[in-house]
C-alpha cells in the first residue's frame, strides 16, 4: 500500500503512438514504480518494444512516427517541448535483444558513455569502468583482459557487458528488450539474478517472451495485446488470478 | 513397372546434371576469356611502357631540371608540380567531400532537395574532364582572378574529384551497421558524437580508399590543368600558390607532341613515372580496402 502513496517513477497517461498511419499503441495508462521490476508480456508485434522505445524517446529516431499523450518521469512529461532528449536517454538506459557491444575493447565499451557525456574527471574513468563491470557481475571474468575485443566474449558475457555499458552512465531507469532471448539457460539465470540486484538501485522495465522469467523476476506485469494494455497488476495476481480472460488464455497457452 | 519408371527418372536426371555441368564449364571458359581480353591490353600497355621507359629512369632523371629544350635532363619540376597539385586537390576535395558524404548519409532526409543533390553528384561524375578545365578557366582563373596558378588548378581538380569521393565516402558511412548508431544514442550520445565516435572510425578505411582513388585520377588528368595551371616549360620551382607549375601529364603531352627531336626514351620514361605514381596510389587504396574487408568484424 505504501507504494501507492509515493509518486511512481514513470507515469503513463492516455499514451498513443503512431507509425505513419499505423496506430501502434492505444490509450496506455500505467504506473511504473521506483526500484521495481516491471515485466511486459504479450505476443510478437503487440507493441512492447515500441512502448519501451517511447520511454527513452528512441522512437524519435524513426521517421514518420508520432506520439500523443503523456509519459512522466519523476512527475515531468518527457514529451514536453523543452525536454533535452539526450539527457533523457542518459537517465533512461536501454539493453537490447541481441547482445550488441561495439567492436572495441571491453574497456572502451564501458567507457564510451562516460566519455561522451563528459562524466570523466581527474582520472576517475578506470574506477567507473570497474564499478560498472562489477555491478554487471562481469568484473572477475574480464579484469585481466579489459583491452581485449568485446566481441571475443561469449553471448552471456556480451549481454552483461551491454548492461555494464548502460549502467556506466548512471541511469535511473533501465529498459530491457528481451535481454535473454539470445542467451542459453545458464546465462539467462545469471542475467536474471543480476536484474534482481540492479533493482535495488534502478527501476527496471523488461520485455520478455518467457512467462517463467516474468513470473520469476518481476514485481508487476503488464499484458499487451494489439497495441493495448489489457491488464496490469502485481505479478502474482497476473499469473494466479488474472482479471481478463484474454490474459489467462495467453498465459496458460504459453505455459502448456 | 515401378522400378523401370524410377530408373528412367534417374537416367533422365543424370543426363540433365551432365548437361548442366557442360553448360557451366563452357560459361566458365567464355567468361574467363572475356575477362582476359579486357585485362590483356592493360597488361600489354603497362609492360610496353615499362620496357621502353625503364632505361631512362635514374636518380638524375627524377631530380634534375629539363635541359636543352627538354631533350635532356630530368623531369623534376613536372614531378614536383604533380605532387603539389595532388596535395592541393586533397586540401580542396577531402573536407568538402567528407562533409557532403556525412550530410547525405546521416542528416539528409529523403526529400526533393536531396534527390536533386544526389542526381547532380551522379551527373557530375560523368562530365568529361575538359569541361571541368573550361569551368576552372572561367571560374577560378578569370572570374575569381587567381590567374593560371596552382590555386586555380587545385580547385579545378578538387571539384572534378568531388563526386567520386563523395559517393565512396557515403557508401562507406552507410555500410556501418545502424545498430551502432542506435546504441550510441540510447546511451545519451548526441547525433554528432555518435557519428564522430561510432560511425566515422568504422567508415574511415573506405573513405580513405575513395580519397586515394580520386587523387590518383586527379594526378593523371591533363585536361583540367591545361588552362588552369600547367606551364609548357618552367624549370624554376613555383614560389607561391599563385604561380604556374609544370605537371607530369601535361609535360608528357608536350614532349610527345610539341617538341621536335625529342628522344623516345625520355618520353617513355616520363610516361612510366606517371604510370607508377598512379598505380602505386591505386595499389595503396586496394591494400587498405582488402585489409578493411578482412578486419571487419560485425
Ligand atoms: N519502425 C517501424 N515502422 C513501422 N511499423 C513498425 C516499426 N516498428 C514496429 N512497427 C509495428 O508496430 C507494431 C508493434 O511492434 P513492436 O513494438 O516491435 O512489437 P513487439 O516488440 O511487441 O513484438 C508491429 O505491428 C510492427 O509491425
Ligand atoms: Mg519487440
Amino acid at each position: 500500500m505504501a507504494t501507492k502513496m509515493t509518486q511512481p517513477k514513470i507515469q503513463v497517461q492516455d499514451f498513443n503512438f503512431f507509425y505513419d498511419e499505423f496506430h501502434a499503441l492505444i490509450d496506455l495508462n500505467l504506473a511504473i514504480q521506483q526500484n521495481e521490476i516491471t515485466a511486459l508480456i504479450g505476443p510478437s508485434g503487440c507493441g512492447k518494444s515500441t512502448f519501451l522505445r517511447a520511454i527513452n524517446r528512441m522512437n524519435d529516431t524513426i521517421s514518420g512516427t508520432r506520439a500523443e499523450g503523456v509519459i512522466k518521469l519523476d512527475g515531468e512529461d518527457i514529451y514536453a517541448p523543452d525536454v533535452d532528449v539526450v539527457e533523457l536517454r542518459q537517465r533512461v538506459g536501454m539493453v537490447f535483444q541481441r547482445p550488441n557491444p561495439f567492436p572495441q575493447s571491453i574497456y572502451d565499451n564501458v567507457a564510451f558513455g562516460p566519455r561522451v557525456l563528459g562524466m570523466v574527471h581527474n582520472g576517475n574513468l578506470p574506477q567507473m569502468v570497474e564499478e560498472s563491470l562489477t555491478d554487471a557481475g562481469l568484473w572477475d571474468e574480464v579484469k585481466d583482459r579489459l583491452k581485449d575485443s568485446a566481441l571475443g566474449l561469449n553471448p552471456g558475457q556480451q549481454q552483461r557487458l551491454c548492461i555494464a555499458r548502460t549502467v556506466a552512465v548512471k541511469p535511473e531507469v533501465i529498459l530491457m528488450d528481451e535481454p535473454c532471448s539470445a542467451l542459453d539457460p545458464v546465462a539467462t539465470l545469471r542475467v536474471e539474478e543480476l536484474m534482481r540486484k540492479l533493482a535495488e538501485t534502478y527501476t527496471i522495465v523488461i520485455v520478455t517472451h518467457n512467462m517463467q522469467q516474468a513470473a520469476r523476476v518481476s514485481d508487476r506485469t503488464g499484458f499487451f495485446w494489439l497495441g493495448k494494455l489489457v491488464e496490469f497488476d502485481e505479478t502474482g495476481t497476473i499469473f494466479t488470478s488474472p482479471r481478463e480472460a484474454l490474459t489467462e488464455a495467453y498465459i496458460t497457452g504459453r505455459r502448456g | 513397372m515401378n522400378t523401370t519408371k524410377s530408373t528412367d527418372a534417374r537416367t533422365n536426371s543424370h543426363r540433365r546434371t551432365l548437361k548442366r555441368q557442360q553448360t557451366n564449364q563452357i560459361a566458365t571458359v567464355v567468361i574467363t576469356g572475356v575477362a582476359g581480353l579486357v585485362v590483356l591490353p592493360i597488361i600489354l600497355v603497362i609492360l610496353y611502357i615499362f620496357i621502353n621507359g625503364i632505361g631512362a629512369i635514374s636518380w638524375e632523371f627524377l631530380t634534375a631540371k629539363p635541359r636543352n629544350g627538354m631533350t635532356e635532363g630530368g623531369i623534376m619540376p613536372a614531378l614536383l608540380g604533380t605532387l603539389l597539385l595532388t596535395f592541393g586537390t586533397g586540401i580542396v576535395c577531402i573536407p568538402l567531400a567528407i562533409g557532403a558524404a556525412i550530410y547525405l548519409a546521416e542528416y539528409a532526409g529523403d526529400n526533393r532537395l536531396t534527390r536533386w543533390v544526389r542526381l547532380a553528384i551522379v551527373n557530375l561524375a560523368g562530365i568529361p574532364s575538359i569541361v571541368y578545365g573550361l569551368f576552372g578557366l572561367g571560374m577560378f582563373v578569370l572570374f575569381l582572378n587567381f590567374g593560371t596558378s596552382i590555386v586555380a588548378g587545385s580547385l579545378t581538380l578538387g571539384i572534378m574529384t568531388l563526386p567520386v569521393v563523395i559517393s565512396t565516402a557515403e557508401e562507406a558511412i552507410l555500410a556501418v551497421p545502424q545498430e551502432f548508431r542506435v546504441v550510441s544514442q540510447s546511451l545519451g550520445a548526441t547525433r554528432w558524437q555518435t557519428i564522430r565516435h561510432q560511425v566515422l572510425p568504422h567508415a574511415i578505411p573506405g573513405i580513405i580508399t575513395g580519397v586515394i582513388l580520386g587523387l590518383s585520377r586527379a594526378a593523371g588528368e591533363t585536361a583540367p590543368i591545361l588552362f588552369t595551371v600547367a606551364a609548357f616549360y618552367l624549370p624554376d620551382l613555383p614560389q607561391s600558390v599563385f604561380d604556374q607549375t609544370m605537371a607530369l601529364p601535361y609535360h608528357l603531352y608536350v614532349i610527345a607532341t610539341q617538341v621536335p627531336g625529342m628522344p623516345l626514351e625520355i618520353q617513355y620514361g616520363t610516361a612510366l613515372v606517371l604510370l607508377l605514381l598512379v598505380l602505386s596510389l591505386t595499389l595503396i587504396a586496394t591494400v587498405i580496402r582488402t585489409n578493411m574487408r578482412r578486419r571487419r568484424d560485425w
